[in-house]
């Protein structure tokens, strides 16, 4: 059982998260029938309150509530609410009156989906806010790994990048703790967050240090405006020290993975080559995504009237 | 103009001016301290039970933001001193950010003047430092000063250039008014809402780093060192800022310093849950913290508390936390929070008393902090067990920006009276004007 929200993976323990990525196995099946679709939310209605601009996690939301026939509407609202002179508790409000079975919120400031969902009646779902935390992704990454590794304990994953405005890097780092793995995190020391240990990973500036016999490089992606300026000097000194090619994975484990949530900035992260071909695993990511989604929304959005739906994988009739 | 005759019967006296702790009634009359001594016997006055509750000079607020003009839907003199009273403050000093701000003789005279009008407290304007909170051309200090102000300060928009600094606090010399400091480094704070720690991190809110206070705060105890000048340092809220005090007043700079109730009990973990009535200027800070804050103003490093009283309006702290403005109301809670100095056996209540009412007054050479016969009656009598549950919505301020919503507080004062005259009484409320 898990609860009313999903916030954070920080709010999660381990029997939630598995609840969750066996759900998603199953979820991962209809994606792959010709017709991708099941009545389990036949007739509940999810809203897609998206703050900030996002174009691939709010298609794979909204392809998610549609394979569950639910009816998902998108609703996007400039970032700020000071700009358009309407508190998020107003918008909110608004959204709660029309009786919505779930909310799935995106923000550039942490902390607003905690805010809305303190006053909607109906489950909220963070689909990331500002650099607090982004869960669906983590659990998207731990079933990719999941299915890469065929466990996800004991082994060892370096998270690579600006992990102090990374939500990724904060749900990755509760994601995988909590499945039993060991997180190591390696960025510019300007952009470690304050007590980072408190998380329980070990931090490293030194890439070759860090990624030292890992099973997983993940690397996050670089904001385009902290690329030159008080973060770092500038694209290139960053990618000569942080950017993974094959050779720097060398000194990972010979069949470690790579990962990245997308999208990439080529040849600064990630070289092109790894960005394109295996052993990185994007597009498996992103394909995990979707059933990831539905399994949340399966998990949350049902109980509204009536409890928990029935999880039925037959198609239904419509298409 | 007060001819009320007040009996105030059967409390405890803590007057630490005199050092004076012991049982007793107090007669007030014609707007003075008549007597004080072990059962008077009183006839035709206005009597005030006092048993089992504390009789002590009442409190002086350094640090208050009343909003008028310019942000009546805040707060405004009116509703801000009745607050005030509420929460036994008898004067309160208000900072100069008001629009427009308070730079200039006229606005400082129609804020004594709405005072005077409008407000069962006294009011004290605080003066600008420099023009429009600008941070670069001085104010008139002399006509400032002629005009009734009692302290200089641009507040929240620190001096970031230390050479107006410098200025500013050599010309105050000619006035003798203390220059106060609110220790933000601007370009270290860059944006930081929170405190810059494990909590900062956890909430992936931007952090802003205690040596954002530390590394300004000793910039200006070494430029009050150069210049000899009054410099008192706002809301202290770090270890290191509370060490940086200590060493100056070693070195024997003339430096006063206040904390607030929330920086004396309130860690950053208050902010989980992204509760944005927590967000204030300077953060809340870490256990290490609070504990340096309050054995700094047990040893005497920091002289007074101040409440930073700072109200803003529901829907504006209904916003996201990086866009909701810092800062809470803080009148009415400020007995029962800082009561936790008493309850933990680090102050006495004539201590508390102390900093409460004696040194505020002295530091900005106000009157009152005393019980002295024949000094003007601003006395608060207090309540330490009373237990009550604090509603903003009932109590004086417009505003509800308080991170006690809800709570049970113990501790309350039960009347306060300016000037010979019974201004509030926790049964009847606000009494006057």
């Amino acid at each position: 059982m898990i609860g009313r929200d999903l916030l954070g993976i920080e709010d999660l323990d381990r029997a939630e998260i598995e609840r969750i990525l066996e759900t998603a196995e199953h979820m991962r099946e209809v994606g792959r029938r010709v017709v991708k679709k099941v009545p389990t939310l036949r007739g509940r209605t999810i809203v897609n309150l998206f703050f900030e601009a996002s174009t691939r996690t709010k298609a794979s939301f909204e392809i998610a509530g549609k394979r569950l026939s639910a009816d998902v509407v998108n609703f996007s609202a400039s970032s700020s609410s000071m700009k358009k002179s309407e508190s998020i508790l107003d918008t909110a409000r608004t959204l709660e009156a029309m009786d919505p079975d779930a909310v799935v919120v995106r923000h550039a400031v942490a902390g607003v989906p905690k805010q809305i969902a303190d006053v909607l009646a109906a489950p909220v779902i963070n689909a990331g806010d500002g650099a607090h935390e982004h869960p669906t992704q983590a659990l998207l990454d731990l079933l990719t790994v999941k299915l890469e590794k065929g466990r996800i304990d004991g082994l060892t994953v370096a998270i690579v990048g600006d992990i102090l405005h990374s939500r990724v890097a904060r749900s990755n780092i509760y994601a995988f703790g909590k499945m039993g793995a060991e997180v190591r995190i390696c960025a510019p020391p300007s952009m470690i967050p304050a007590a980072i240990e408190t998380l329980g990973v070990k931090a490293f500036t030194s890439l070759r240090e860090a990624i030292d016999g890992v099973d997983v490089v993940m690397a996050l992606r670089i904001q385009n405006e902290r690329l030159s300026g008080t973060y770092l000097p500038s694209v290139r000194e960053y990618s000569a020290t942080y950017g993974i090619d094959r050779e720097k994975l060398k000194f990972a484990k010979d069949d470690a993975i790579v990962m990245h949530p997308g999208p990439v900035n080529r040849g600064v992260e990630l070289s092109h080559d790894l960005t394109d071909h295996r052993p990185s695993v994007i597009l498996d990511q992103v394909r995990n995504g979707v059933a990831i989604r539905m399994a949340v929304l399966y998990l949350l959005s049902g109980r509204r009237q009536e409890g928990e739906p029935k999880l039925e994988l037959e198609t239904g009739e419509e298409k | 103009m007060s001819e009320q005759r007040i009996w105030i019967r059967g409390g405890r006296i803590l007057d630490p001016a005199a050092e004076r702790d012991e049982p007793g009634d107090m007669l007030i009359e014609g707007g003075v301290i008549a007597a004080i001594g072990a059962q008077l016997d009183v006839r035709d006055a206005e009597a005030i039970d006092a048993r089992g509750a504390w009789i002590a000079p009442g409190f002086v607020d350094l640090h208050t933001h009343l909003r008028e003009p310019g942000q009546e839907y805040k707060e405004d003199i009116a509703s801000g001193g009745r607050s005030a009273v509420a929460g036994g403050f008898v004067a309160v000093a208000c900072m100069a950010n008001t629009q427009p701000v308070n730079d200039d003789p006229a606005m400082t005279d129609y804020i004594i003047d709405r005072g005077k009008q409008e407000s069962p407290a006294r009011v004290y304007p605080i003066a600008a430092a420099t023009h429009g909170l600008e941070g670069a051309v001085m104010t008139e200090m002399s006509a400032l000063v002629d005009a009734g102000a009692v302290a200089f300060s641009d507040d929240g928009k620190t001096i970031m250039d230390a050479g107006v600094m410098r200025r500013v606090l050599e010309y105050s010399r000619i006035v003798g008014s203390p220059v106060i400091t609110h220790g933000e480094d601007r370009h270290l704070v860059a944006g930081g809402v929170v405190n810059e720690g494990p909590i900062s991190t956890r909430l992936g809110l931007p952090g802003n780093p205690a040596v954002a206070e530390e590394v300004l705060i000793v910039r200006d105890l070494m430029l009050a060192e150069l210049t000899g000048a009054h410099l008192h340092i706002a809301h202290v809220s770090t270890k290191g800022a509370v060490a940086a005090i200590r060493q100056a007043r070693d070195r024997g700079v003339h430096v006063t310093a206040e904390v607030t109730p929330h920086h004396l009990v309130l860690t950053d973990e208050a902010v989980l849950g992204y509760n944005t009535n927590a967000k204030v200027a300077p953060p809340l800070r870490s256990a290490a913290d609070v504990l340096a804050c309050r054995a700094g103003l047990v040893d005497g490093t920091i002289d007074a508390i101040a409440t930073d009283h700072a109200p803003h309006a529901v829907h504006e702290k209904d916003l996201e936390f990086t866009e909701a403005p810092p800062g809470m109301i803080g009148f009415e809670t400020a007995f029962p929070v800082v009561l936790d100095l008493v309850r933990g056996g680090e102050l006495s209540p004539l201590e508390l008393m102390r900093r409460l009412s004696t040194n505020p007054a002295k530091i900005f050479n106000l009157p009152g902090g005393s019980l002295a016969i024949g000094a003007p009656a601003d006395v608060v009598v207090l309540d330490p067990e009373v237990r009550w549950t604090y509603d903003p919505a009932k109590g004086y301020s417009k505003s509800r920006n308080s991170p006690w919503a809800g709570q049970t507080l113990t501790g309350r004062a039960i009347s306060t009276i300016v000037a010979g005259r019974l201004v509030y009484d926790v049964a009847r409320g606000v009494l006057f004007p």
